[in-house]
């Protein structure tokens, strides 16, 4: 079963902007799918149009067989939503912000405590729930959003740009949680604009540009279709000159430092074989770019060169 | 539509909006309480005697039912639309907007949520007034269900003003150019039957002067109007401002893109 069926959505805002050209869209139920894309792509204005936030022009949205047009109610009491934007009640306490949105879907009394409390536990916010949201760090503040849009256990969460501005030790911290529940079989939609997050979290990508998605597949497949990498070898012995490869480029970068450019008709065995025939022994290896990161750049930047559309 | 779910969401924004009162009670109780006291020191005590009295009641007693009407109508319209816009400005309205509670539950939560701060003003300026003079309830059923319904009118109307405010000004032009005039020229200081024919008919368009006279009549038993007309104009404007606000909430105006 799918858990958000998108066919044909389209938005033309009142000043004229066509932030969506008719997309088309399947999550299966249990993915965790990243949705990523330029600034202005049209992601939010599509998660807006999925929480009934933004009104369409055109098209069918249903979250998990349920219609947004026909099955209004059903169909929000499976989403959660954490929006790029903070929008917290700034003088409510953290406790209370995330009973109140227990409240709004029907959950009260002992069961929202219940739940108040292991979400806030979940995401260290527990001994603030005392505390005006609004005294919050900024990391705090996106967990909060998390915790309140957890609160009523949705089947579908969507998380628009859940890191950003949220240190690095909080943000591996957050992925944690979010692939735990995952596991429990909570799907979720994730748009970022770090790609490793992308990469790392989710199963399947949905690339939207300019209105269109332009590319909607595994992201093992997509990874694939990358043309080339580029590598950073780190080197136990300082090496003067960097060495010939067959069907590699190669470049020192410094003493101890050799940049390799792998095309998709090699494998890294093949590449340790000759260097170990030159002697050169490595101590550790690296994508120069991330290779999502990479990939995204091509997409984008080919479709605006060819003015391909998919 | 799920009833239960509604019921608690409502009780979850009533419960809200109380806990807001609360909190800034420095704004939403105490100015009030000073403005009607000074209202009471220098109209009802300093002016008033030397006025006499007027439908035969001293003039402080007189006073007294239009200003805690006036206290509860410019709370309840004052109360949702500061709290309604503010959800609005922030973005917290989304909390609401996204959850499966019904249109018609989140205007009735926060309607409920004007009338409870209308009521607790209107309570604690009639303790003050009480202060002043002495007020003995003539028909309790007619005050009571006239102080409610004129609450809900004003709750109904703020939250209108509230969904098509872009800005904080939009919230104060509406209270300072509409309320604040048909309240004064609603029969809260005075008689109508003080005025020429014509401005009497011209009186008769403003519907507070409605809700003061019939809510003068529950306390004091005296009243310029027809209770029956109040009671229809208040029904009316209910059921005319409700339809509207569903309306707009339908319709996703000023909250929706």
């Amino acid at each position: 079963m799918n858990a958000l069926t998108i066919r044909n959505l389209s938005k033309t805002y009142d000043n004229g902007n066509q932030a969506l050209k008719g997309i088309d869209l399947n999550v299966e139920a249990g993915d965790f799918y990243a949705l990523l894309g330029p600034n202005g792509a049209g992601k939010t204005t599509a998660i807006g149009i999925i929480s009934s936030l933004v009104n369409k022009t055109a098209g069918d949205v249903e979250i998990f067989g349920h219609s947004i047009d026909t099955e209004l109610e059903a169909a929000k009491s499976c989403l959660g939503l954490v929006p790029q934007e903070i929008n917290l009640n700034l003088w409510d306490t953290v406790g209370n912000i995330v009973t109140n949105q227990a409240g709004y879907y029907g959950i009260g009394g002992k069961e929202a405590r219940r739940r108040v409390e292991k979400y806030l536990r979940a995401l260290r916010l527990w001994d603030r729930r005392d505390d005006i949201s609004r005294t919050l760090s900024g990391g705090m503040k996106r967990r909060l959003m998390i915790a309140r849009a957890l609160v009523n256990e949705p089947r579908l969460l969507i998380l628009d740009e859940p890191t950003a501005g949220v240190d690095i030790e909080i943000r591996r911290s957050m992925w944690e949680y979010l692939q735990e529940i995952n596991a429990a079989g909570t799907t979720i939609i994730l748009t970022t604009h770090y790609l490793e997050e992308a990469e790392s979290l989710c199963r399947h990508i949905g690339i939207i540009d300019e209105g269109r998605i332009i590319e909607d597949t595994k992201m093992s497949t997509v990874l694939r279709k990358l043309q080339h990498e580029v590598l950073i070898l780190s080197l136990a012995n300082a090496v003067c000159e960097a060495p010939q490869l067959d069907g590699f480029n190669t470049k020192m970068l410094e003493d101890c430092e050799l940049e390799v450019e792998k095309g998709p008709e090699r494998d890294i065995n093949d590449l340790f074989k000759q260097l170990d025939a030159h002697n050169i022994r490595v101590v550790s290896l690296r994508n120069k770019a991330n290779r999502l990161e990479e990939l995204f750049m091509r997409l984008v930047k080919n479709k605006h060169s060819t003015g391909h559309t998919a | 539509m799920n009833v239960a779910l509604n019921l608690v969401a409502v009780t979850t924004i009533i419960r809200k909006e109380f806990i807001r009162v609360l909190r800034i009670w420095i704004q939403t109780i105490v100015p009030p309480a000073i403005t009607m006291t000074l209202y009471f020191i220098i109209f009802g005590n300093l002016i008033g005697r030397r006025i006499g009295t007027m439908e035969g009641f001293d003039y402080m007693q007189y006073i007294a039912p239009g200003l805690i009407m006036m206290s509860v109508i410019t709370n309840s319209y004052g109360n949702v639309v500061s709290s309604f816009f503010g959800a609005k400005f922030i973005g917290h309205v989304d909390e609401m907007l996204i959850s499966p509670m019904s249109n018609g539950a989140i205007i009735i939560g926060h309607v409920a949520g004007g009338v409870l701060r209308g009521l607790l003003v209107g309570g604690l300026v009639t303790v003050i007034a009480l202060f002043f003079t002495r007020l003995e309830v003539a028909h309790p059923l007619v005050m009571v269900s006239i102080v409610l319904l004129s609450s809900i009118v004003f709750s109904l109307a703020g939250f209108i003003n509230a969904v098509f405010a872009k800005k904080f000004d939009d919230i104060s032009i509406v209270p300072t150019f509409v309320l604040t005039p048909l309240t004064y020229l609603g029969g809260v200081f005075y008689s109508i039957s003080m005025l020429p024919e014509f401005w009497q008919n011209v009186s008769k368009a403003n519907p507070i002067l409605y809700m003061v006279n019939a809510f003068r009549y529950g306390i004091l038993g005296t009243s310029d109007i027809s209770i029956m007309h109040a009671y229809t104009i208040l029904i009316g404007f209910i059921v005319l401002l409700f339809s509207a606000c569903v309306f707009l909430m339908r319709r996703g105006v000023g909250i929706r893109e």
